[in-house]
């Protein structure tokens, strides 16, 4: 019994003793943090990628919360709908921004770029882009080794053995950017989604001349200006021998796709134009290709959905001018 | 171009160590305690090293592909090492299914829990050995008689440390110690800790082919003679000489090959002098004061947990900063 | 016992397959391509324009700074294009061709033989004439001679250190030099002196090179307060602060310390041969020895070469590039670049052309890190390069830079060392620009408030 007690007696004793220390140390090292911080952190994605500029989700929630003028911040893989969302719940006025998506702005693949080299050294592109020209005569495009895919952290990009050039996965991709930090190169672009996820972008980035830039890749552009000269909206720029399309001037017409000589410039998710395949993918000369492509291409889309042609036109270029006014 | 070089960041020349290399040293190395093993406690010693060794590379080779679904890495030697010595640091006459068991914890938790080679924080083939110590203690510390007339029953650590506790004058103790047996080995012990010159030996072969630096060794052995002089100086009756320390137990298996294992010890010169000092004090208080006649497993263990802080903390000497 | 530096360091293959072969004077090849950038700094700006006439040791293009460097004409004839010409590396960068016509040097500069012993130039004048040579580290550092030599105020130099170490494998260019040409040298190195107002010089030699020991040390004799010193061999001695700390004992502090602060200026003994042509023969640096070495080639050499000879002529002349050739090398084994374009230029700093078989060149497949301290103990600046090569690769740069990324000097003894064949310099060489990059900027962010 006298053990049996003091035994008790003494646990309860030690007990009491660290309760109470806990409870004069919680209070004095207590911080106040505002409740809402938490609140918000569950809407935010969770995703701790750091696309929003903060380090983590828990820090920008808290700069939501305190900063009065949250218009600056955004969440890019929550996107509109988290923003609005947390916006409304704090009472505050929140960001819109359309929907983007990485898109890899090379199209050198082992087919048109021959490689020249075998790389040996550790399998990055940060230390293959410090070192020299990579193992392609074009110092501009994709290496190949990766550190996109690895910068992921939603497994939305990968590498196609075939081509040698990284994929987006566009449902998967939040647009955080990391994958543009990522890149040695500065080949991935975050662009708007588009309408339908249909977008139309120049795949190359080589401001070489363009002799130079076809010896060392196929598909290159080459700076010779038919797609702006054929773009009716006046998108598309060339610069430093390189071509570069505007996506909030982009209608997405599609005719300097059927006009560029390397088939530089690519669509992505249009429906399948049965006579334009050939001008893109065999590459011919450029004059006969443009007419073929101009001309089946309303007859492709009244196949694929015969009313509605015009009308998706419409609902395509008003965001887009929605978007270049704020 | 037609031919494609290669192209890589310098350095172009690489000094020609591998991982392998080393390994397959620190077999070699263990060789000579082997032969010394097998000499005096018969065939039986290399019935149980063999099962050690194939056992650790079986479940390292199976939990590596099934579990981890990894590359097979049993290539490298590693678990070869860690079977040998585990085997080293077993009794002759232990069954042959506790030897099979060790090796699977040893595997299995000390190294593959972790990651595999160069992730785990303890020494793979101590953990194996100290839960057999400690869940089979009989089976563990029951050591044959080598030689009629050498002692028998119990290792010289364990005879000195009962006998003192039983009040035994100290002269009548050092009568039946034999130096000479416990150089060559004829001694009651673990496989591999029985010769102390075969592991000498060892030593040698392992500094000549730059496998390990002195370091860890010496100082391990310094603190442990150290410690034990300080001890021996103030009271001869009870405790025992340092050069009874150094040539007992498991010291020099301890110092030379399992203290040095490179995973578990510090990177840097300074590190490893505060580590191997930390084993050699640890083990002359446990030898001296614990429950148990022989610490060196227990101290390793005890200062691998501490290697990380070091290797955090105690950086090497920078060039152009003034001491 | 002979010196070395204190912290570090291992001993590849020596491989000095050329240390036999005397220097060879290369033809004038019929074009050469002479770069803008030649050396550590500012870019130097063209000169000369397409269809101008140069002769040999003319300006082509001057200096874009004070750490930057004059760029002569190695050749005579027409320029055909100034223009970007991919180097080694398969990168534009700006340069000038020159179609060869004859041989016309300029008649300033003194083409004898004779060896001119007396300087009687101020100090200013004898910088200011190598400034205008174009002299440039020729060890392969590129660093401007003149900047070196130009000690600023409050600080003062105490002793010369001529690097006649050459502690990369294979190479042998500076053992040809020091062998055939130690009078010039010596004389050089009196000039320097007498530009740093020192009376001290030390010429740092391994001990692997005794012939040129023993000639230099005989010749010595007659130069006051010159003294050659031995040194064990020991890869990275040839390294700045790695051959003050062997010679003098004196370790330089962490960036922004110079060798100047603990006394010392280091030039190279190719340089210091430079310096004596420049001051003494008015001949601007428009050559160089070259070792061409490699185990597949059949006849290894040391070349003088005019700068902007294509590098593949080089190879050509070492009995060509053999069939399993695996990789061509600027510059030594351990720190030299692999070239992607042979057909680039010979430049300042090119100290030799290395060719490697197939089998020699390819690295074996990485293992995982053992933990076992190697890369440590032979870094000789006391770093940890497994840490720093694991911070590097995960862009923790501020820890980087707190593990003094910032001193790595870029030797590869880590690497060269690693037994799981860990690609730690790779990483580190990476981090290291990216965190000298971030100092850059918050110097610059901390500039303005100043």
């Amino acid at each position: 019994m006298g053990v049996l007690g003091i035994t008790i007696l003494t646990l309860c004793a030690l007990g009491v003793l660290a309760a109470a220390i806990l409870y004069v140390v919680a209070q004095k090292f207590k911080v106040y943090e505002d409740p809402r911080i938490d609140d918000v952190e569950k809407m935010l994605p969770g995703a701790n990628c750091g696309g929003c500029g903060f380090a983590g989700c828990r820090a920008m929630a808290d700069a939501l919360v305190k900063q009065d003028d949250i218009s600056s911040l955004f969440c890019p893989v929550g996107g509109g709908d988290t923003m609005k969302a947390v916006a409304s719940f704090l009472g505050k006025a929140a960001a819109e921004k359309e929907p983007q998506v990485a898109v890899v702005r090379c199209a050198g693949t082992c087919a048109v770029r021959p490689r020249t080299n075998k790389f040996d050294g550790a399998s990055s592109c940060a230390v293959a882009a410090s070192l020299y020209v990579g193992e392609t005569g074009c110092s501009f495009g994709c290496l190949g080794f990766g550190d996109c895919v690895s910068a992921c952290n939603f497994g939305a990009l990968s590498m196609d053995g075939q081509t040698g050039l990284p994929v987006v996965d566009q449902d998967k991709c939040t647009a955080c950017g990391a994958c543009v930090k990522a890149c040695p190169k500065g080949i991935i672009e975050l662009r708007k989604k588009g309408p339908k996820d249909r977008r139309v972008f120049v795949s190359c980035v080589n401001k070489d001349k363009g002799g130079v830039a076809r010896k060392a890749c196929g598909a290159a552009c080459i700076g010779c200006g038919k797609c702006a000269k054929t773009c009716p909206f006046g998108a598309i720029t060339v610069e430093n021998n390189l071509a570069y399309i505007d996506f909030n001037k982009c209608r997405l017409c599609r005719k300097c796709v059927a006009e560029c000589p390397t088939g530089a410039i690519v669509e992505v998710n249009f429906p399948p134009r049965p006579a334009a395949k050939p001008a893109v993918e065999g590459k011919p000369a450029a004059a006969p290709a443009a007419k073929p492509a101009a001309e089946p291409k309303p007859a492709a889309e009244v196949k694929a959905a015969p009313v509605p042609e015009p009308k998706p036109a419409a609902p395509e270029t008003k965001p887009a001018e929605k978007e270049s006014k704020e | 171009m037609e031919k494609k070089l290669f192209v890589s960041p310098s350095p172009h020349v690489h000094g020609g160590d591998s991982t392998t290399r080393l390994m397959r040293d620190v077999v070699i190395a263990l060789l000579p305690a082997l032969a010394v093993s097998v000499w005096v406690f018969g065939l039986q010693t290399l019935v149980i090293s063999a099962v050690a060794v194939a056992s650790c590379v079986l479940f390292e080779y199976l939990i590596q592909r099934w579990l981890l679904k990894g590359a097979s890495t049993i290539g490298n030697f590693s678990a070869i090492v860690t079977g040998l010595l585990l085997a080293f640091n077993l009794p002759v006459n232990i069954p042959v299914w506790l030897v099979i068991l060790g090796s699977l914890v040893a595997i299995a938790v000390g190294k593959m829990t972790f990651g595999g080679l160069g992730k785990n924080p303890f020494n793979p083939a101590l953990v194996g050995r100290v839960f057999l110590l400690i869940s089979f203690p009989v089976q563990m510390t029951s050591f044959t008689a080598v030689r009629p007339d050498a002692m028998s029953g119990a290792t010289p650590l364990a005879f000195v440390k009962e006998a003192l506790k039983n009040g035994e004058k100290m002269e009548n103790i050092l009568a039946q110690i034999n130096y000479t047996d416990l150089l060559t080995g004829f001694k009651a012990g673990s496989l591999g800790e029985v010769a102390a010159l075969a592991l000498l030996a060892g030593f040698v072969y392992l500094l000549v082919r730059k496998v390990i630096s002195w370091h860890i060794p010496v100082t391990v052995l310094g603190s442990m003679a150290v410690l034990s002089a300080v001890l021996w100086g103030v009271d001869s009756q009870h405790y025992m000489s340092p050069l009874f320390h150094l040539l007992t137990g498991g010291a020099l298996l301890g110092a030379i090959f399992m203290a040095t294992d490179y995973v578990t010890s510090p990177m840097t010169h300074r590190g490893m002098l505060i580590y191997g000092c930390g084993i050699g004090v640890l083990t002359i208080l446990i030898r001296t004061w614990g429950a148990y006649p022989e610490g060196m497993s227990f101290a390793i263990l005890i200062m691998n947990s501490v290697v990380p802080l070091l290797n955090k903390y105690v950086k090497p000497r920078r060039f152009g900063v003034k001491k | 016992m002979l010196k070395s530096f204190p912290i570090g360091g291992v001993h590849p293959s020596e491989n000095k397959l050329s240390r036999g072969a005397a220097i060879e004077t290369f033809p004038v090849p019929e074009t050469v391509t002479i770069p803008l950038s030649q050396h550590i700094g500012a870019p130097a700006v063209a000169a000369v324009a397409k269809g101008d006439k140069v002769v040999v040791g003319q300006v082509i293009a001057t200096a874009g700074g004070f750490v930057s460097s004059n760029i002569h004409s190695s050749v005579s004839g027409t320029v055909t294009a100034v223009d970007a010409a991919v180097n080694g590396q398969g990168l534009r960068q700006p340069a000038v061709t020159i179609k060869v016509e004859g041989d016309e040097w300029d008649p300033a500069i003194d083409r004898s033989d004779k060896l001119v012993r007396e300087c009687n130039l101020e100090p200013k004048e004898i910088i200011a004439k190598i400034q205008a040579a174009g002299i440039v580290g020729m060890g392969g550092a590129t660093f401007p001679a003149h900047v070196k030599l130009s000690v600023p105020p409050g600080k003062k130099a105490e002793f010369l250190i001529i690097n006649g170490v050459e502690c990369e494998p294979y190479l042998t260019s500076d053992h040809r030099v020091m062998l055939e040409r130690g009078e010039e040298l010596l004389v050089g190195v009196t000039i320097l002196m007498k530009a740093l107002g020192v009376n001290k010089a030390f010429i740092g030699i391994e001990n692997n090179k005794p012939d040129a020991i023993a000639h230099l040390t005989s010749l010595a004799a007659a130069y006051a307060g010159v003294e050659v010193v031995p040194l064990k061999v020991q890869y990275p001695q040839g390294g700045e602060k790695q051959l003050i700390a062997a010679v003098t004992g004196r370790q330089v502090p962490s960036a922004p310390a110079l060798p100047i602060d603990v006394g010392a200026v280091v030039q190279n003994a190719s340089t210091a041969v430079a310096v004596y042509e420049a001051v003494q023969k008015n001949k601007p640096l428009i050559e160089r020895v070259v070792t061409v070495t490699g185990k597949g080639l059949a006849k290894p050499g040391n070349f003088k070469v005019r700068i902007g000879t294509p590098i593949s002529a080089l190879i050509a002349a070492a009995g060509g590039l053999p069939e399993d050739a695996g990789k061509v090398i600027n510059g030594g084994p351990m720190m030299g670049r692999a070239m992607v374009n042979l057909d680039a230029p010979v430049t300042k700093g090119s100290s030799g052309v290395l060719v490697m078989s197939g089998s020699e060149a390819c690295r074996e497949a990485a293992d995982t890190c053992i933990k076992c301290g190697k890369c440590v103990n032979v870094c000789p600046m006391g770093l940890e390069p497994y840490l720093l090569s694991k911070l590097s690769r995960k862009g923790m740069w501020e820890q980087a830079e707190k593990g003094i990324i910032t001193d790595c000097i870029e030797c590869g003894s880590c690497q060269f060392t690693c037994p799981a064949h860990l690609p730690l310099l790779d990483f580190i060489r990476l981090g290291k620009a990216k965190v000298m990059g971030i100092i850059r900027a918050r110097a610059a962010a901390a500039a303005p408030k100043k």
